[in-house]
């Protein structure tokens, strides 16, 4: 409990309070009233921060979302193995998002890399990956995606399994397709879990960082700067205490606000009961 | 899609195991990529085109991930680390599982609800005054800044725990207190066994979350021989041997394997941890 209030309240209020000083740590904390926030407004810096992040989160939450359903889908088929590819599909989920990038980063080599060997077997010629301004995000996103699928894939399961066996054999003896079935009875029945799915994955992907530490460094050019990075540079290479706090309660904000809006716009739509 | 009263020709299985295993090689690639490179000469990564196998097998990398990095003193750091964090989120939250679910005490349901809230507070936005209270104490650079902030047990833990412990029945508690038992024996003896399940979830999910924590070690540390192996291997990346593959290949490798071989024999608890919470770990 009091290590909750210390570790947890506290720092919220603090963090409020920081937001309007200006700290570089070593001085004692001068008060700047809203001036963090005047100054975040005009820095390119924070706005291509969080126009990045807003791709990537663009690029794989609703590719993820996708994929891991229908992998969701597919290991729910009754099928001699399927427990054991079920595994493997969420192998990637346990391990740290630091060795994973250490070893996509290898993959995406442009010389020596697994994944330029593979384009050159096919016929096509090498792509500069992660050195590519174009290429670098959509690169980390593929793997992103790759790292998480078998998370969701596990609670898409879980919303599969949860949809009465019962509504199926009726739509076939109506006659009813694979296609339809899907359509009609698994998408309208599976929308609380597919809305819980987007809003935690909003959420975890707008706070991106390790994979731009190990794989890109926020390069090239900024083409990968991501929020958490610039704030993670504000903070701790910069010293800018002050200003990173508040670059912490913007964020908080965005997805706040975000969270917010999908409550409100799709929320309605999710049907929690049949019928 | 539960078609179990479809009939499935051969055709259309055939179809569905490639598919399986055409997957199955996409996700396990990269480590299989990962662990032959690890056993490769290092010069032998800078020949074109890439061979899976190595030509020459050699535990040369391994050996030279020792001397890059303090790598058996950030591995024992990240042990002690994850060990300590461990403990202290099952005890802390089965304790506080337990009041919140079977004791009276004025105001439960309010702080219950509190404590629930410190869940919607993300990280980044307590980062820098925790990072100041740490600072404040003295603690940065030194292993108490990994495990202190953990040790308390979270929100989350606490309400997996909780719901756990509603489902036990009362009686079994009422017999046990007629027998003379007090509230620490009845938590202890009777209802710890019946959650043993849960705790297992909430270990694995914490071993999990602790070993690969990267942030907030990354900003606390800065001496090479305090680093956890998630940072080590990290750094690592940035300095003098960025290049040296079999090396980086062969330090992911180990850190890896903890959480794969733990991964392996409690995969169970992983997948049902997601589905009852849901919370990314």
């Amino acid at each position: 409990m009091i290590g909750i209030l210390v570790f947890v309240l506290g720092p919220v209020i603090a963090g409020l309070l920081l937001s309007f000083t200006q700290w570089d740590i070593l001085s004692s904390p001068r008060w700047i009233s809203i001036g963090n926030y005047k100054e975040l407004l005009h820095d390119t810096l924070f706005w291509t921060g969080l126009k990045n992040t807003a791709y990537y989160v663009l690029l794989t939450v609703p590719a993820g979302m996708v994929v891991s359903l229908l992998l969701a889908i597919l290991v729910n088929v009754p099928l001699r193995g399927v427990n054991f590819f079920r595994s493997t599909y969420f192998l990637p989920v346990v391990t740290s998002t630091v060795a994973i990038s250490i070893v996509w980063k290898w993959l995406y080599n442009p010389e020596f890399g697994i994944l330029n060997f593979i384009l050159n077997l096919i016929g096509l010629p090498s792509k500069q990956w992660l050195s590519d301004p174009k290429l670098a995000m959509p690169c980390i996103a593929i793997m992103s995606i790759w790292h998480g699928m078998g998370y969701d894939m596990v609670i898409f399961l879980a919303g599969l399994k949860g949809i009465p066996t019962q509504l199926y054999e009726a739509a076939k003896i109506d006659g009813g397709s694979r296609t339809q079935m899907f359509l009609w009875i698994t998408l309208p029945l599976l929308t609380p879990t597919l809305f819980f799915v987007l809003v935690m994955s909003v959420i975890s992907s707008f706070q991106v960082f390790g994979e731009i530490y190990v794989m890109t460094n926020g390069g090239p050019g900024n083409a990968t700067l991501t929020y958490n990075y610039f704030l993670y540079q504000n903070a701790f290479l910069w010293f800018k205490m002050g200003y990173a706090a508040s670059l912490g309660y913007v964020l908080f904000l965005i997805i706040f606000l975000l969270t917010l809006m999908q409550v409100k716009f799709l929320g309605g739509r999710v049907s929690y009961e049949l019928l | 899609m539960n078609y179990s009263k479809v009939d499935r020709n051969m055709f259309e299985r055939v179809l569905l195991y490639i598919l399986f295993i055409g997957l199955t090689l996409t996700t396990l690639t990269p480590f299989l990529w990962m662990l032959t490179t690890s056993f490769k000469e290092y010069r032998e990564v800078f020949i074109y085109p890439p061979r899976l196998l190595p030509s020459h097998f050699t535990t040369e990398a391994y050996r030279k991930i020792f001397t890059f990095i303090p790598f058996a003193r950030q591995f024992l750091n990240s042990v002690i680390v994850t060990s300590l964090v461990l403990i202290g989120q099952l005890i802390c939250c089965s304790l506080a599982g337990y009041s919140f679910a079977r004791l009276e005490f004025p105001g439960r349901d309010i702080i219950f609800l509190l404590y629930l809230g410190t869940l919607m507070i993300p990280g980044y936005v307590t980062l820098i005054p925790t990072y100041i209270l740490v600072r404040f104490l003295g603690w940065i650079n030194t292993l108490y800044a990994l495990f202190v902030p953990g040790l308390f047990g979270g929100a989350f833990g606490t309400f997996l725990l909780r719901q756990f412990f509603l489902t036990i029945p009362k009686e079994l508690e009422d017999a046990a207190k007629i027998d003379g038992c007090g509230y620490f024996r009845i938590y202890s003896t009777i209802m710890l066994p019946q959650i043993t399940p849960a705790l297992a979830t909430l270990g694995v999910f914490t071993f999990m979350g602790s070993w690969n924590d990267f942030f907030w070690p990354l900003v606390v540390i800065n001496s090479e021989d305090k680093k956890t192996i998630t940072v080590g291997i990290a750094t690592l990346t940035r300095g003098f041997h960025a290049t040296d593959w079999t090396a980086l290949m062969a330090g992911a490798t180990l850190s890896v394997l903890p959480v794969i071989i733990v991964f392996l024999f409690a995969q169970k608890y992983f997948t049902e941890g997601i589905v009852l919470t849901g919370i990314k770990g």
